[in-house]
């Protein structure tokens, strides 16, 4: 089975639950002044989950078939190969990303901005250090004065132990 | 009009928004020159700064600007590297690149950006004259034909996804939906769909959604396949001889003339937008032109770079008729615009021109001073931003995941946010893996609450669902939109039908 119609497997699956939840746990909440009403809040959901099911069972069982004249285009990335493109290096951004948000409020934002920056040109292959440091501190900091000083948006710059 | 033409000129150039339109301008062609970042994924960027700008006008006309920079930005990588910033500069690359490897890469961006221009031109001057009369029309709708008017738009934007995507498109529509619903919404005043999660209390960032979908798959895609987004050669990257001849100049003339108006309103139509816009137009113009004219198209043909080039910004700038005269985005565009205006307390939609004409003419004027700024001001600029494509991409790729994360932090001021963000973010990537489209998603999302909440007051004033039957506009609406989804699949049977019946016959 293909990858589109294992998600639509799993959308199904997804607005099955999302149905349960709105068919048989949310009405109970529903205080007594409202139950006259004809819209509940889980009225729409409702119709969301049932439609939901139908439109992923028509792309499951692939109920609606690309024209047979027409090839189909090739995908940006072919998923099935891969471990032929640079997947480490996308999963350890995605990793860095983590730890970024993690670090974020511990640390402060100048010390997380300037890791993540050298951290991800460094998996990404960037050796010169003695450019990344200097360049991630500078964005760091203008990022910082920017989003504080000129949006006013408060991030807190050192880490916690040296208060704001 | 004349008199909201008046305050818009006053809202429009005050010191401040004739400032934000230049910026606006300058930061749209410069990221929209990178590789795979399009026009959607810079607005998400851009949209916190706007928010924070805190009036609606001054916001709106920062993310047009941004929006037009982007579309210019993207169509000077097409011509430059070959290599297309956005799907809807896709056309331009296949005349304006061969025009760069004559070694007339100037000329080609002098085509471009004035094509450009006048695209944008005459779809503003058109938007002028129809979003007014469409908003008195949709001033007579009510909740009900609002409720069907969505679902319309909801199912031309999958109906416009091709073949054998419509059913795809329907399914990310109603996970737009679907995750719209979640947290507390205004109607009912109780949580929904929560799970106990506190984070989840106050819903879904619609920014950070927005990032996931967008900005940070197309980054992850660059760090997957260093090879997107970068053309086979290298290009010619020397930006010499702005100027075209008078003779090309009136082969263009036409060219201009039709795409345009073409462009506006495929423009208008929910899903269609840019992209398709440009490839029409493309292919009308190679229709048209004879002999030698029509041998030249994919050979760096003067006419074939300046009708996609018309055809998208004239789109674009159709693509603003829905949103401001219904409130009903008909791409991720103005979807993601509309969530800005509403995260600002502005509800786009007829009333927009009669309770705040300030903003809408503002946004109309500023779309003009936009245009100009895109010609007179980035034109010139365009040999040195260029340099911005030479940046190493060990340098760009980080700063790009940063900039999204900042966005989707800044938004909310929570450091949660941006775990979700990259759990959606990696949804996202496999949703494109299987070649599902993501803008649906987006444009379900910023829907759903408002889809919502007309269902329920039609609902409440019709005591059940009769209204879609008592209403015959909003009966004739909802059965259009059952033959939008329907169309494609029958015309798709229909054609193999016959192509079996030939096979037979022979």
């Amino acid at each position: 089975m293909a990858l589109d119609r294992w998600i639509a497997l799993i959308f199904i699956v997804f607005c099955c639950s999302y149905g349960y939840l709105a068919f048989f746990t949310m009405d109970q909440d529903v205080p007594p002044f409202m139950q006259s009403n004809p819209v509940w809040p889980s009225t729409f959901p409702k119709v969301l989950a049932v439609l939901g099911i139908v439109v992923g069972l028509v792309v499951l069982l692939g109920l609606e078939k690309p024209d047979a004249q027409e090839e189909p285009a090739a995908p940006e990335i072919d998923y099935r190969r891969l471990h032929h493109y640079k997947l480490g290096q996308a999963l350890a951004m995605l990793g860095l990303m983590m730890a970024y948000a993690l670090l974020l409020r511990p640390a402060g934002f100048l010390i997380a901005t300037t890791l993540f920056l050298v951290a991800g040109s460094t998996v990404l292959g960037e050796r010169k250090f003695h450019v990344m440091i200097p360049v991630s501190l500078i964005a760091a900091g203008f990022v910082w004065y920017l989003v504080q000083q000129v949006l006013g948006i408060f991030l807190r710059p050192f880490p916690f132990f040296l208060g704001h | 009009m004349l008199e909201g033409i008046m305050i818009g000129l006053e809202a429009a150039f005050s010191i401040q928004n004739l400032l934000l339109v230049v910026a606006g301008c300058l930061i749209g062609t410069f990221i929209g020159m990178l590789p795979g970042l399009g026009p959607m994924s810079i607005i998400a960027i851009m949209i916190p700064v706007a928010i924070t700008l805190g009036d609606p006008a001054a916001a709106l006309i920062l993310l047009a600007g941004v929006y037009y920079g982007a579309i210019f930005g993207g169509s000077t990588s097409s011509i430059l590297l070959n290599a297309p910033g956005i799907a809807g500069t896709v056309a331009t690359s296949f005349d304006g690149y061969p025009m760069a490897r004559k070694g007339q890469a100037g000329k080609a961006l002098t085509i471009a950006a004035v094509s450009s221009f006048s695209g944008g031109m005459i779809g503003v001057i058109l938007l002028m004259i129809f979003a007014p009369a469409l908003s008195s029309v949709a001033l007579l709708f009510h909740s009900a034909e609002y409720f069907a008017l969505m679902v319309v738009g909801l199912s031309a934007i999958a109906a416009f996804a091709g073949t054998g995507q419509v059913f795809k498109a329907l399914l990310m529509t109603l996970l737009g939906l679907i995750l719209a619903t979640v947290g507390e919404g205004a109607l009912f005043n109780m949580p929904r769909f929560t799970l106990g999660v506190m984070d989840l209390q106050s819903g879904i960032s619609f920014i950070t959604l927005a990032m996931a979908m967008f900005a940070l798959p197309e980054a992850l895609f660059l760090v997957l396949n260093p090879a997107r987004g970068s053309s086979d050669d290298g290009g010619s990257n020397k930006i010499t001889g702005l100027r075209f001849s008078r003779a090309e100049g009136r082969a263009m003339l036409p060219v201009i003339g039709r795409q345009s108006i073409q462009g506006f309103f495929i423009g208008v139509l929910p899903g269609a937008g840019a992209t398709l816009a440009s490839f029409l137009g493309y292919a009308v113009e190679r229709n048209v032109a004879k002999g030698d004219d029509q041998a030249e198209f994919g050979h760096g043909s003067v006419k074939g770079l300046a009708a996609p080039e018309t055809a998208n910004n004239a789109a674009c700038t159709g693509s603003f008729v829905p949103l401001l005269t219904l409130g009903i985005p008909g791409s991720g565009t103005t979807a993601i615009l509309l969530g800005a205006l509403i995260a600002l307390n502005v509800t786009p939609g007829p009333r927009l021109m009669t309770d705040t004409p300030e903003i809408f003419w503002a946004v109309i004027i500023s779309m003009f001073i936009g245009n100009v700024v895109l010609l007179i001001l980035n034109l010139p600029l365009i040999p040195y931003i260029a340099k911005i494509l030479s940046i190493p991409r060990n340098y760009l790729i980080p700063f790009i995941l940063f900039f999204t994360l900042m966005g989707a932090y800044i938004g909310q001021n929570n450091a949660t946010e941006l775990l979700m963000l990259v759990g959606l973010g990696v949804m996202a990537m496999i949703f494109r893996f299987a070649d599902y489209p993501l803008a649906p998603l987006l444009i379900g999302f910023i829907l759903g609450r408002m889809l919502e909440d007309n269902f329920a007051r039609s609902m409440q004033l019709y005591r059940g669902p009769e209204f879609i039957l008592e209403r015959p506009m909003t009966l004739g609406l909802m059965v259009l939109a059952l033959i939008l989804v329907l169309l494609p699949s029958y015309r798709a049977r229909r054609a193999r039908k016959r192509a079996e019946g030939v096979a037979d016959g022979d």
